[in-house]
């Protein structure tokens, strides 16, 4: 299996001046391709700190996050932009879609942000919503489109540009449940079908019913790594805080 | 050109603020427009009076006269400078003139007058001097009467037709004197022109000061005014340095004080315009920014570069901006039209004394391109400086603190 995500005794500290808050501490973390991750834990254990950190969206105090063998911890500012673009995919828990552009717009966006041909953009677009099973909705804008339909748009938009992997945050929070299942449904599909990494920051009991991998957080440490559906015991060949 | 057409849907995205954005932008644009032109028009309106009335656009002299206005300092008229000044392109009219002082008497008083010898055909080409005839005639090539001006006649208790005697310094020292029937009575503005002014023929003009063939000046008037500078620049070049060639900027320098102090203070008022337009800018950018955080951290997240971000809300910027001026810039062509076609009239007080010193008393309109493009490039440059502020924003971002709800 080939690893995408290797992260060495990171560390991310809040407010260091004032009243530090420890908010992710010395955890180390492999994920390889194909991998359907769950990162759960109560409020404020730092799950959507260290989605931030693994995104590249915020840097580690300490250690090394590689992907793909990239230390991303190195890049310039601009340079982490670019990289997030090309290879990771961000789903929000409020979809976060550009209401003036149709749903088709809001997924061509990205690719327009790559360079990518318009010829490319078309059939790449076209494949996506054929997969989220909105393919009607393409000229429409987000407020037409139920939650669970935007939702699935912005899994679209998260996988056009195909990155290494998906970071989803709470991605089921704000829909009901039949909406949810349907869009588990999908990223299930494309992760056995195209394997394609998916890790999310959840709550969500149905999401991590669905998850192959859950990595339980307490207090910024890694508390429990099981694989989940397979097994449901401690998964030895990841790596937990020491 | 995707970035601009979002750049579009995201101009539109809040309907009204836009309209009410564009529609400020707008009405600014006319009011500076409008208030430009018009103050514009008044000086040139002033400016085209105070020179149609007496100096001409631009005069020649012999080198030194303006410092030393005598009758030493005069020069002999020449057909060839004159065909030279007259190649100029710019320059319409030339008219010759021979002034001093002199003593003007009845039987029973005395006064000081201004004599000025005048080519009566040409003079009234560029002074229109013929209109302030109110009694008796206006002068011929070689008449041997004068015109004087109605209070100059009425200090010397002479009416039309009376005769009187004209007596001075001539040229070189010479003794000048004359006996003159007054053939017409003139009637100035300017209490000074009225009370001063005495008009012979230029042949006579030269004959009582003993100054055969002498002049004091070329007036000269212009085809195009705006291009005063570069056409006294070229008569200059034509005719040498035995001659001085002066703008009537220079002859008249308090005019050209009083109109910088008066555009000083619509400076002033503009400047409060102009203010005014920046609340409206900036209250909906900060609006925007507002509204827009959580967005902008996602596109920054998603992978867009904040130089592109950064573009995005200056193509939003800019095409509210432009948007404005242009609308603005062209409601305000008709407007400015119309005032140029039919001029605001003053009334009361304010139009009995334009009309006493013979000015019509209007409030006319200045159609100069310039105002409308200058106005439209202020607002622009105005909407560009404060499209800055989002620019520092987007640069200060962080996508994580933006996304926090």
């Amino acid at each position: 299996m080939k690893t995408v995500i290797d992260a060495h005794n990171i560390s991310k500290t809040f407010n260091p001046e004032t009243i530090p808050v420890l908010a992710v501490d010395k955890v180390h973390l492999h994920l390889e391709r194909g991998e359907f991750t769950a990162l759960v834990g109560p409020s404020g254990s730092g799950k959507t700190t260290l989605l931030n950190l693994i995104g590249g969206l915020d840097k580690p105090d300490t250690g090394n996050i590689l992907i793909n063998g990239v230390d991303i911890t190195l890049l310039s500012a601009n340079a982490l932009i670019d990289f997030r673009l090309h290879n990771i995919g961000f789903v929000f828990q409020s979809f976060n879609l550009i209401p003036v552009l149709t749903a088709k717009e809001n997924v061509e966006l990205i690719m327009q942000l790559q360079h990518s041909k318009r010829a490319s953009i078309e059939k790449r677009v076209r494949a996506l919503f054929q997969e989220i099973g909105l393919e009607d909705k393409m000229q429409t804008r987000p407020a037409q489109l139920s939650g669970g339909q935007q939702q699935r748009v912005a899994v679209a938009r998260a996988l056009a540009p195909k990155p290494q992997f998906v970071l989803a945050d709470e991605p089921t929070a704000n829909l009901d449940s039949k909406s949810a299942a349907n869009l588990l449904d999908i990223m299930a599909k494309l992760n056995q079908e195209e394997n394609i990494t998916f890790i999310f920051s959840t709550h969500d009991a149905r999401v991590i019913e669905r998850a192959r991998r859950v990595i339980t957080l307490v207090d910024g440490q890694i508390h429990a790594d099981t694989a989940h559906v397979e097994t449901n015991v401690a998964h030895e060949g990841f790596s937990t805080n020491k | 050109m995707w970035l601009m057409k979002l750049a579009w849907k995201n101009m539109w995205r809040n309907r009204n603020r836009t309209a009410i954005t564009i529609a400020a932008i707008f009405f600014a644009v006319i009011l500076s427009v409008v208030t430009s032109s018009l103050q514009d028009g008044v000086f040139d309106n002033l400016i085209k009076n105070v020179v149609s009335f007496y100096s001409g656009y631009v005069q020649v002299h012999k080198q030194g006269y303006w410092d030393e206005r005598i009758l030493d300092n005069t020069f002999a008229q020449s057909g060839a400078v004159e065909r030279k000044i007259l190649q100029q392109k710019n320059i319409s009219d030339i008219a010759p003139r021979l002034e001093s002082f002199a003593l003007a008497s009845s039987e029973e008083t005395t006064k000081g007058c201004m004599v000025t010898g005048i080519s009566p055909e040409e003079e009234n080409r560029i002074t229109d001097l013929q209109r302030r005839v109110v009694a008796g005639e206006y002068l011929t090539a070689d008449d041997r009467s004068v015109l004087v001006g109605q209070g100059l006649a009425s200090r010397l208790g002479l009416q039309l037709h009376d005769t009187l005697v004209l007596i001075g310094q001539g040229y070189h020292g010479a003794t000048a004197a004359g006996k003159y029937p007054i053939k017409g009575i003139l009637k100035f503005g300017s209490p000074d022109l009225n009370d001063q002014s005495l008009f012979l023929s230029l042949p006579a003009a030269q004959e009582f000061y003993s100054a055969e063939s002498m002049l004091t000046s070329y007036v000269l008037a212009l085809r195009n005014p705006a291009s005063l500078v570069g056409t006294a620049d070229g008569v200059r070049a034509a005719i040498g340095n035995t001659y001085e060639t002066m703008t009537w900027e220079e002859m008249m320098p308090e005019i050209i004080q009083h109109i910088r102090t008066d555009k000083g203070s619509m400076y002033i008022i503009q400047g409060i315009l102009y203010m005014l337009i920046c609340f409206g800018i900036i209250g909906t950018l900060l609006m925007m920014m507002v509204e827009r955080k959580y967005e902008m951290g996602m596109l920054v997240a998603l992978g867009m570069k904040k130089i592109k971000l950064m573009q995005l809300l200056l193509m939003e910027s800019v095409l509210t901006v432009i948007s404005g001026c242009v609308f603005g810039i062209m409601a305000s062509v008709p407007i400015v039209y119309y005032l140029y076609k039919y001029p605001i009239r003053f009334t009361g007080e304010m139009a009995k004394v334009y009309e006493e010193f013979g000015f019509e008393p209007i409030f006319p309109a200045s159609r100069d391109v310039n105002i409308f493009l200058t106005q439209g490039a202020i607002v622009l440059v105005l909407g560009l400086l404060l499209s800055l502020y989002p620019m520092i924003k987007v640069v200060q971002l962080d996508p994580i603190k933006a996304m926090k709800k």
